[in-house]
Protein backbone atom coordinates (compact mmCIF):
# COMPACT_ATOMS: atom_id res chain seq x y z
CA UNK A 1 0.00 0.00 0.00
CA UNK A 2 2.75 2.65 1.16
CA UNK A 3 4.76 1.40 -2.27
CA UNK A 4 1.76 1.80 -4.50
CA UNK A 5 1.04 5.41 -2.63
CA UNK A 6 5.03 6.55 -3.26
CA UNK A 7 4.26 5.30 -6.89
CA UNK A 8 1.14 7.47 -7.04
CA UNK A 9 2.88 10.62 -5.95
CA UNK A 10 6.68 10.12 -7.98
CA UNK A 11 4.65 9.02 -11.24
CA UNK A 12 3.32 12.98 -11.66
CA UNK A 13 6.98 14.50 -11.18
CA UNK A 14 8.51 12.94 -14.56
CA UNK A 15 7.43 9.75 -16.50
CA UNK A 16 3.64 11.23 -16.23
CA UNK A 17 4.41 14.83 -15.87
CA UNK A 18 1.48 16.49 -16.64
CA UNK A 19 2.53 19.36 -18.39
CA UNK A 20 5.62 18.05 -20.18
CA UNK A 21 4.70 14.57 -21.10
CA UNK A 22 0.81 14.58 -21.08
CA UNK A 23 0.79 17.91 -22.36
CA UNK A 24 -2.14 19.44 -20.14
CA UNK A 25 -2.85 23.08 -18.35
CA UNK A 26 -0.54 24.47 -21.25
CA UNK A 27 -1.97 27.62 -21.49
CA UNK A 28 -1.22 28.49 -17.91
CA UNK A 29 2.44 27.04 -18.37
CA UNK A 30 3.08 29.59 -21.39
CA UNK A 31 1.34 32.25 -19.72
CA UNK A 32 2.38 33.16 -15.98
CA UNK A 33 6.09 31.45 -16.43
CA UNK A 34 7.38 34.89 -17.01
CA UNK A 35 8.61 34.82 -13.26
CA UNK A 36 9.67 32.41 -10.84
CA UNK A 37 7.90 33.77 -8.41
CA UNK A 38 4.27 33.83 -10.16
CA UNK A 39 5.17 30.23 -11.41
CA UNK A 40 5.50 28.78 -7.74
CA UNK A 41 1.94 31.08 -6.93
CA UNK A 42 0.36 29.23 -10.08
CA UNK A 43 1.80 25.93 -8.90
CA UNK A 44 0.47 25.57 -5.42
CA UNK A 45 -3.23 27.02 -6.12
CA UNK A 46 -3.63 24.65 -8.57
CA UNK A 47 -2.42 21.80 -6.48
CA UNK A 48 -4.69 22.75 -3.79
CA UNK A 49 -7.90 23.10 -6.61
CA UNK A 50 -6.30 19.52 -7.49
CA UNK A 51 -5.94 17.65 -4.57
CA UNK A 52 -9.37 19.00 -3.26
CA UNK A 53 -10.76 18.13 -6.17
CA UNK A 54 -9.77 14.49 -6.84
CA UNK A 55 -10.83 13.89 -2.93
CA UNK A 56 -13.96 15.50 -3.32
CA UNK A 57 -14.88 13.56 -6.71
CA UNK A 58 -13.57 10.69 -4.96
CA UNK A 59 -15.89 10.73 -2.34
CA UNK A 60 -19.04 11.02 -4.42
CA UNK A 61 -17.61 9.03 -7.50
CA UNK A 62 -20.86 6.64 -6.34
CA UNK A 63 -23.34 9.66 -6.19
CA UNK A 64 -22.71 11.16 -9.50
CA UNK A 65 -24.34 9.54 -12.00
CA UNK A 66 -22.51 9.21 -15.76
CA UNK A 67 -24.31 11.01 -17.79
CA UNK A 68 -23.65 14.60 -15.59
CA UNK A 69 -20.48 13.41 -14.60
CA UNK A 70 -18.62 16.00 -16.74
CA UNK A 71 -20.80 19.04 -15.34
CA UNK A 72 -20.93 17.61 -11.95
CA UNK A 73 -16.80 17.75 -11.76
CA UNK A 74 -16.66 21.54 -13.37
CA UNK A 75 -19.09 22.87 -10.63
CA UNK A 76 -17.14 20.74 -8.16
CA UNK A 77 -13.81 22.28 -9.26
CA UNK A 78 -15.23 25.96 -10.05
CA UNK A 79 -15.97 25.76 -6.05
CA UNK A 80 -12.58 24.93 -5.38
CA UNK A 81 -10.99 27.69 -7.66
CA UNK A 82 -13.49 30.09 -6.34
CA UNK A 83 -11.99 29.51 -2.47
CA UNK A 84 -8.33 29.97 -4.37
CA UNK A 85 -9.51 33.32 -5.60
CA UNK A 86 -10.92 34.31 -2.23
CA UNK A 87 -7.72 33.25 -0.88
CA UNK A 88 -5.23 34.65 -2.93
CA UNK A 89 -6.92 37.80 -3.19
CA UNK A 90 -7.25 38.31 0.51
CA UNK A 91 -3.51 37.30 1.61
CA UNK A 92 -1.41 37.34 -1.69
CA UNK A 93 -2.69 40.74 -3.90
CA UNK A 94 0.57 40.82 -5.46
CA UNK A 95 0.14 37.50 -6.72
CA UNK A 96 -3.64 38.11 -7.53
CA UNK A 97 -2.30 41.01 -10.20
CA UNK A 98 0.73 39.19 -11.80
CA UNK A 99 -1.70 35.81 -12.49
CA UNK A 100 -4.94 37.96 -13.51
CA UNK A 101 -7.29 36.32 -15.33
CA UNK A 102 -5.52 33.06 -15.55
CA UNK A 103 -6.14 32.26 -11.66
CA UNK A 104 -9.90 31.87 -12.08
CA UNK A 105 -9.37 29.81 -15.38
CA UNK A 106 -7.91 27.20 -13.31
CA UNK A 107 -10.91 25.48 -13.57
CA UNK A 108 -10.64 24.93 -17.08
CA UNK A 109 -6.91 23.63 -17.01
CA UNK A 110 -7.26 19.90 -18.58
CA UNK A 111 -5.26 18.62 -15.62
CA UNK A 112 -7.60 19.15 -12.97
CA UNK A 113 -10.57 17.66 -15.23
CA UNK A 114 -8.16 15.59 -16.83
CA UNK A 115 -7.06 13.65 -13.48
CA UNK A 116 -10.73 13.48 -12.03
CA UNK A 117 -12.14 11.97 -15.46
CA UNK A 118 -9.16 9.60 -15.38
CA UNK A 119 -8.19 8.72 -11.63
CA UNK A 120 -10.09 9.87 -8.90
CA UNK A 121 -13.74 8.64 -10.70
CA UNK A 122 -12.10 5.38 -10.51
CA UNK A 123 -10.06 5.12 -7.17
CA UNK A 124 -10.18 5.34 -3.67
CA UNK A 125 -10.08 8.99 -1.83
CA UNK A 126 -6.38 8.63 -0.65
CA UNK A 127 -4.64 6.96 -3.57
CA UNK A 128 -6.48 10.18 -5.42
CA UNK A 129 -5.14 13.01 -3.26
CA UNK A 130 -1.73 11.30 -3.38
CA UNK A 131 -1.98 11.14 -6.95
CA UNK A 132 -3.55 15.13 -6.98
CA UNK A 133 -0.17 15.93 -4.79
CA UNK A 134 1.94 14.21 -7.28
CA UNK A 135 0.71 15.52 -10.28
CA UNK A 136 0.53 19.29 -8.70
CA UNK A 137 3.68 19.02 -7.92
CA UNK A 138 4.85 18.03 -11.26
CA UNK A 139 2.64 20.67 -12.53
CA UNK A 140 4.54 23.15 -10.55
CA UNK A 141 8.10 21.80 -11.29
CA UNK A 142 7.89 22.31 -14.43
CA UNK A 143 6.04 25.79 -14.03
CA UNK A 144 9.36 26.54 -11.67
CA UNK A 145 11.61 25.19 -14.72
CA UNK A 146 10.05 27.66 -17.03
CA UNK A 147 9.81 30.15 -14.99
CA UNK A 148 13.29 30.15 -13.58
CA UNK A 149 14.65 30.11 -17.84
CA UNK A 150 12.70 33.07 -18.98
CA UNK A 151 13.46 35.08 -15.93
CA UNK A 152 17.02 34.26 -16.05
CA UNK A 153 17.33 34.89 -19.54
CA UNK A 154 14.88 37.40 -19.99
CA UNK A 155 15.10 39.65 -17.38
CA UNK A 156 18.62 38.76 -15.84
CA UNK A 157 17.11 37.67 -12.48
CA UNK A 158 16.40 34.63 -10.47
CA UNK A 159 12.98 35.54 -8.05
CA UNK A 160 13.86 39.07 -8.49
CA UNK A 161 17.14 38.96 -7.30
CA UNK A 162 19.95 40.04 -10.16
CA UNK A 163 21.92 37.36 -11.06
CA UNK A 164 23.22 37.92 -14.65
CA UNK A 165 24.05 41.38 -14.47
CA UNK A 166 27.14 42.52 -15.82
CA UNK A 167 27.65 39.42 -16.88
CA UNK A 168 25.21 39.23 -20.27
CA UNK A 169 22.56 41.47 -21.17
CA UNK A 170 18.41 40.20 -20.68
CA UNK A 171 17.34 38.72 -23.99
CA UNK A 172 13.55 40.55 -23.49
CA UNK A 173 12.26 38.15 -26.00
CA UNK A 174 12.28 35.53 -23.06
CA UNK A 175 9.55 37.55 -21.67
CA UNK A 176 7.54 37.94 -24.59
CA UNK A 177 4.88 34.96 -25.85
CA UNK A 178 7.30 33.64 -28.32
CA UNK A 179 9.84 32.84 -25.82
CA UNK A 180 7.33 31.15 -23.82
CA UNK A 181 6.50 28.81 -26.78
CA UNK A 182 10.53 28.56 -27.75
CA UNK A 183 11.79 27.32 -23.91
CA UNK A 184 8.41 25.14 -23.63
CA UNK A 185 9.54 23.19 -26.64
CA UNK A 186 12.76 22.53 -25.84
CA UNK A 187 11.62 21.57 -22.13
CA UNK A 188 9.24 18.98 -23.36
CA UNK A 189 12.10 17.45 -26.11
CA UNK A 190 14.27 17.38 -23.35
CA UNK A 191 11.37 15.63 -21.21
CA UNK A 192 10.96 12.88 -23.80
CA UNK A 193 14.41 12.20 -23.92
CA UNK A 194 15.15 11.88 -20.43
CA UNK A 195 11.54 9.58 -19.90
CA UNK A 196 11.98 7.19 -22.50
CA UNK A 197 15.58 7.14 -24.09
CA UNK A 198 15.05 6.88 -27.83
CA UNK A 199 11.55 7.29 -28.40
CA UNK A 200 9.80 10.17 -29.85
CA UNK A 201 7.99 12.60 -27.35
CA UNK A 202 4.25 11.83 -28.01
CA UNK A 203 2.66 13.55 -30.32
CA UNK A 204 -0.43 15.36 -29.28
CA UNK A 205 -2.18 15.06 -25.84
CA UNK A 206 -5.16 15.18 -27.61
CA UNK A 207 -5.82 11.43 -26.60
CA UNK A 208 -5.51 12.87 -23.01
CA UNK A 209 -8.08 15.44 -23.13
CA UNK A 210 -10.80 14.25 -20.85
CA UNK A 211 -13.27 14.57 -23.12
CA UNK A 212 -11.58 12.74 -25.91
CA UNK A 213 -13.74 9.89 -25.65
CA UNK A 214 -16.67 11.23 -26.05
CA UNK A 215 -15.04 13.55 -29.18
CA UNK A 216 -13.89 10.57 -30.87
CA UNK A 217 -17.24 8.52 -30.35
CA UNK A 218 -19.32 11.60 -32.05
CA UNK A 219 -16.68 11.33 -34.97
CA UNK A 220 -16.88 7.15 -35.11
CA UNK A 221 -20.77 8.14 -34.95
CA UNK A 222 -20.59 10.96 -37.48
CA UNK A 223 -18.56 8.26 -40.08
CA UNK A 224 -21.71 5.78 -39.45
CA UNK A 225 -24.55 7.95 -40.15
CA UNK A 226 -22.04 9.15 -43.43
CA UNK A 227 -21.87 5.22 -44.62
CA UNK A 228 -25.59 4.73 -44.05
CA UNK A 229 -27.04 8.13 -45.63
CA UNK B 1 -20.92 54.37 -29.98
CA UNK B 2 -18.10 55.56 -32.44
CA UNK B 3 -17.45 53.39 -35.24
CA UNK B 4 -14.37 54.13 -35.19
CA UNK B 5 -13.68 52.52 -31.23
CA UNK B 6 -15.49 49.16 -32.27
CA UNK B 7 -13.53 48.52 -35.28
CA UNK B 8 -10.00 49.51 -33.23
CA UNK B 9 -11.50 46.57 -30.89
CA UNK B 10 -11.71 44.22 -33.28
CA UNK B 11 -8.74 44.54 -35.32
CA UNK B 12 -6.66 44.90 -31.66
CA UNK B 13 -8.35 41.50 -30.57
CA UNK B 14 -7.35 39.37 -33.85
CA UNK B 15 -3.81 41.40 -34.52
CA UNK B 16 -2.28 42.74 -31.39
CA UNK B 17 -3.98 41.07 -28.57
CA UNK B 18 -4.57 37.48 -30.19
CA UNK B 19 -5.73 34.98 -28.13
CA UNK B 20 -3.57 32.21 -28.56
CA UNK B 21 -0.15 33.90 -29.68
CA UNK B 22 -0.60 36.18 -27.23
CA UNK B 23 -2.37 36.02 -24.66
CA UNK B 24 -1.83 32.30 -24.60
CA UNK B 25 -5.64 31.04 -24.28
CA UNK B 26 -6.77 28.53 -26.16
CA UNK B 27 -3.36 26.62 -26.95
CA UNK B 28 -4.98 22.84 -26.49
CA UNK B 29 -6.82 23.22 -29.37
CA UNK B 30 -3.90 25.30 -31.36
CA UNK B 31 -1.80 22.45 -30.83
CA UNK B 32 -4.59 19.59 -31.27
CA UNK B 33 -6.56 20.30 -34.28
CA UNK B 34 -4.55 22.71 -36.67
CA UNK B 35 -3.05 19.54 -38.25
CA UNK B 36 -5.28 19.80 -41.25
CA UNK B 37 -6.59 23.60 -42.64
CA UNK B 38 -10.76 22.20 -42.89
CA UNK B 39 -10.63 20.76 -38.94
CA UNK B 40 -8.60 24.37 -38.10
CA UNK B 41 -11.72 26.12 -39.84
CA UNK B 42 -14.24 24.08 -38.53
CA UNK B 43 -12.68 24.24 -35.06
CA UNK B 44 -12.43 28.15 -35.25
CA UNK B 45 -15.92 28.93 -36.82
CA UNK B 46 -17.01 26.74 -33.47
CA UNK B 47 -14.98 28.74 -30.99
CA UNK B 48 -16.10 31.83 -32.64
CA UNK B 49 -19.83 31.08 -32.37
CA UNK B 50 -19.74 29.83 -28.75
CA UNK B 51 -17.48 33.00 -27.46
CA UNK B 52 -20.30 35.76 -29.21
CA UNK B 53 -23.06 33.77 -27.74
CA UNK B 54 -21.19 33.24 -24.20
CA UNK B 55 -20.43 37.20 -24.22
CA UNK B 56 -23.82 37.89 -25.54
CA UNK B 57 -25.02 36.08 -21.79
CA UNK B 58 -22.68 36.29 -19.45
CA UNK B 59 -22.25 39.93 -19.71
CA UNK B 60 -25.96 40.88 -18.84
CA UNK B 61 -25.74 38.35 -15.98
CA UNK B 62 -22.78 39.75 -14.36
CA UNK B 63 -23.89 43.33 -15.25
CA UNK B 64 -27.70 42.80 -13.63
CA UNK B 65 -27.43 40.12 -11.55
CA UNK B 66 -24.24 39.35 -10.03
CA UNK B 67 -23.41 42.64 -9.23
CA UNK B 68 -26.05 44.34 -7.96
CA UNK B 69 -26.40 41.35 -5.63
CA UNK B 70 -23.25 41.77 -4.31
CA UNK B 71 -21.96 37.88 -5.79
CA UNK B 72 -19.46 38.89 -8.29
CA UNK B 73 -17.11 36.45 -6.42
CA UNK B 74 -19.35 33.89 -7.94
CA UNK B 75 -18.43 34.92 -11.50
CA UNK B 76 -15.97 31.63 -11.94
CA UNK B 77 -18.89 28.98 -11.13
CA UNK B 78 -21.72 30.77 -12.59
CA UNK B 79 -19.69 31.40 -16.20
CA UNK B 80 -18.59 28.26 -16.58
CA UNK B 81 -22.54 26.67 -15.66
CA UNK B 82 -23.87 29.01 -18.09
CA UNK B 83 -20.63 28.17 -21.14
CA UNK B 84 -21.23 24.17 -20.35
CA UNK B 85 -25.28 24.54 -20.70
CA UNK B 86 -25.16 27.12 -23.89
CA UNK B 87 -22.68 24.32 -25.59
CA UNK B 88 -25.14 21.65 -24.95
CA UNK B 89 -28.16 23.83 -26.10
CA UNK B 90 -26.10 24.93 -29.41
CA UNK B 91 -25.24 21.45 -30.03
CA UNK B 92 -29.24 20.38 -29.47
CA UNK B 93 -30.47 23.50 -31.88
CA UNK B 94 -27.72 22.64 -34.43
CA UNK B 95 -28.82 18.95 -34.46
CA UNK B 96 -32.48 19.42 -34.81
CA UNK B 97 -32.78 22.46 -37.47
CA UNK B 98 -29.38 22.49 -39.35
CA UNK B 99 -27.86 19.33 -39.37
CA UNK B 100 -25.61 20.11 -42.18
CA UNK B 101 -24.04 22.61 -39.88
CA UNK B 102 -24.15 20.29 -37.12
CA UNK B 103 -22.36 18.07 -39.30
CA UNK B 104 -19.56 20.28 -39.94
CA UNK B 105 -18.93 21.82 -36.33
CA UNK B 106 -20.63 19.44 -33.78
CA UNK B 107 -17.76 17.54 -32.96
CA UNK B 108 -15.64 20.32 -31.94
CA UNK B 109 -18.48 21.22 -29.53
CA UNK B 110 -18.02 19.62 -26.46
CA UNK B 111 -14.56 20.26 -26.77
CA UNK B 112 -15.03 24.04 -26.27
CA UNK B 113 -16.93 23.36 -22.80
CA UNK B 114 -13.25 23.37 -21.49
CA UNK B 115 -11.73 25.32 -23.86
CA UNK B 116 -10.27 28.37 -21.71
CA UNK B 117 -10.17 31.30 -24.70
CA UNK B 118 -14.07 31.35 -24.11
CA UNK B 119 -14.33 31.60 -20.67
CA UNK B 120 -11.34 33.90 -21.31
CA UNK B 121 -12.71 36.56 -23.16
CA UNK B 122 -16.26 36.74 -21.21
CA UNK B 123 -13.87 37.59 -18.07
CA UNK B 124 -11.39 40.11 -19.86
CA UNK B 125 -14.52 41.99 -21.16
CA UNK B 126 -15.72 42.26 -18.00
CA UNK B 127 -12.29 43.34 -16.72
CA UNK B 128 -12.05 45.72 -20.05
CA UNK B 129 -15.12 47.35 -19.45
CA UNK B 130 -14.34 47.87 -15.16
CA UNK B 131 -11.27 49.44 -16.63
CA UNK B 132 -12.85 52.15 -19.48
CA UNK B 133 -16.35 53.15 -18.92
CA UNK B 134 -17.02 53.41 -23.14
CA UNK B 135 -16.58 49.54 -23.40
CA UNK B 136 -19.79 48.55 -22.90
CA UNK B 137 -22.35 45.83 -23.91
CA UNK B 138 -21.39 46.29 -27.72
CA UNK B 139 -18.05 47.08 -27.40
CA UNK B 140 -17.57 43.38 -25.65
CA UNK B 141 -19.25 41.86 -28.27
CA UNK B 142 -17.25 42.95 -31.19
CA UNK B 143 -14.32 42.36 -29.34
CA UNK B 144 -15.42 38.50 -28.66
CA UNK B 145 -15.84 38.01 -32.22
CA UNK B 146 -12.54 39.62 -33.08
CA UNK B 147 -11.13 36.88 -30.89
CA UNK B 148 -12.68 34.73 -32.58
CA UNK B 149 -11.72 35.86 -35.51
CA UNK B 150 -8.15 36.24 -34.47
CA UNK B 151 -8.57 32.75 -32.91
CA UNK B 152 -9.52 31.47 -36.77
CA UNK B 153 -6.15 34.00 -38.33
CA UNK B 154 -3.98 31.89 -36.27
CA UNK B 155 -5.26 28.59 -36.51
CA UNK B 156 -5.17 28.93 -40.55
CA UNK B 157 -1.88 30.55 -40.53
CA UNK B 158 -0.23 27.77 -38.34
CA UNK B 159 -2.17 24.74 -40.25
CA UNK B 160 -0.40 26.05 -43.09
CA UNK B 161 3.16 25.92 -41.54
CA UNK B 162 2.55 22.24 -40.07
CA UNK B 163 1.67 20.97 -43.37
CA UNK B 164 5.48 21.77 -44.47
CA UNK B 165 6.37 21.06 -41.21
CA UNK B 166 5.23 17.80 -42.25
CA UNK B 167 7.71 17.07 -45.16
CA UNK B 168 10.84 18.40 -43.28
CA UNK B 169 13.71 16.76 -42.19
CA UNK B 170 13.60 17.81 -38.35
CA UNK B 171 16.06 16.12 -35.83
CA UNK B 172 15.18 13.19 -33.94
CA UNK B 173 14.28 14.38 -30.51
CA UNK B 174 12.67 17.81 -31.97
CA UNK B 175 9.84 15.80 -33.62
CA UNK B 176 6.42 16.09 -32.65
CA UNK B 177 4.78 18.64 -30.28
CA UNK B 178 9.06 20.25 -29.64
CA UNK B 179 9.18 21.34 -33.34
CA UNK B 180 5.68 21.70 -33.32
CA UNK B 181 5.83 24.61 -30.49
CA UNK B 182 9.10 26.19 -31.73
CA UNK B 183 7.05 26.73 -35.03
CA UNK B 184 4.31 28.39 -32.83
CA UNK B 185 7.32 30.63 -31.27
CA UNK B 186 8.02 32.03 -34.78
CA UNK B 187 4.57 32.37 -35.69
CA UNK B 188 4.45 34.48 -32.19
CA UNK B 189 7.32 36.29 -33.38
CA UNK B 190 5.78 37.59 -36.53
CA UNK B 191 2.72 38.60 -34.55
CA UNK B 192 4.72 40.86 -32.12
CA UNK B 193 5.75 43.20 -35.31
CA UNK B 194 1.67 43.84 -35.31
CA UNK B 195 2.08 46.03 -32.00
CA UNK B 196 1.19 49.06 -32.00
CA UNK B 197 -0.34 49.52 -35.25
CA UNK B 198 -4.24 49.58 -34.16
CA UNK B 199 -3.53 52.58 -31.76
CA UNK B 200 -1.50 54.30 -34.91
CA UNK B 201 -4.82 53.53 -37.37
CA UNK B 202 -7.59 54.48 -35.28
CA UNK B 203 -5.85 57.44 -33.75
Amino acid sequence: MAKNLVHEFTKGIIKENPVLRLMLGTCATLAVTTAASNAIGMGLATTFVLVCSNAAISLLKKVIPDKVRIPAYITIIAGFVTIVQLLVKAFQPSLDKALGVFLPLIVVNCIILGRAEMYASKNRVLPSIVDGLGMGVGFTAALLAMGIIRELLGAGTVFGLPVLSGFMDPIIIFLLPPGGFFVFGILVAIAGKLSEEGKAPETMGCASCPLASSCSKLQEARKKEGVES
Amino acid sequence: MDLKFLVGIFLAAILTENYILNKFLGICPFLGVSKKLNTAVGMSCAVTAVMVIATAVTWPVYTYVLVPNDLSYLQTIVFILIIAALVQLLEIILRKYMPPLYNALGIYLPLITTNCAVLGVTMLVLEKGAADPNFGYVASLVNAFGAGIGFLVAMVLFAGVRERLELCDIPKFLRGLPITLIAASLVAVSFLGFNGIVDRLTA
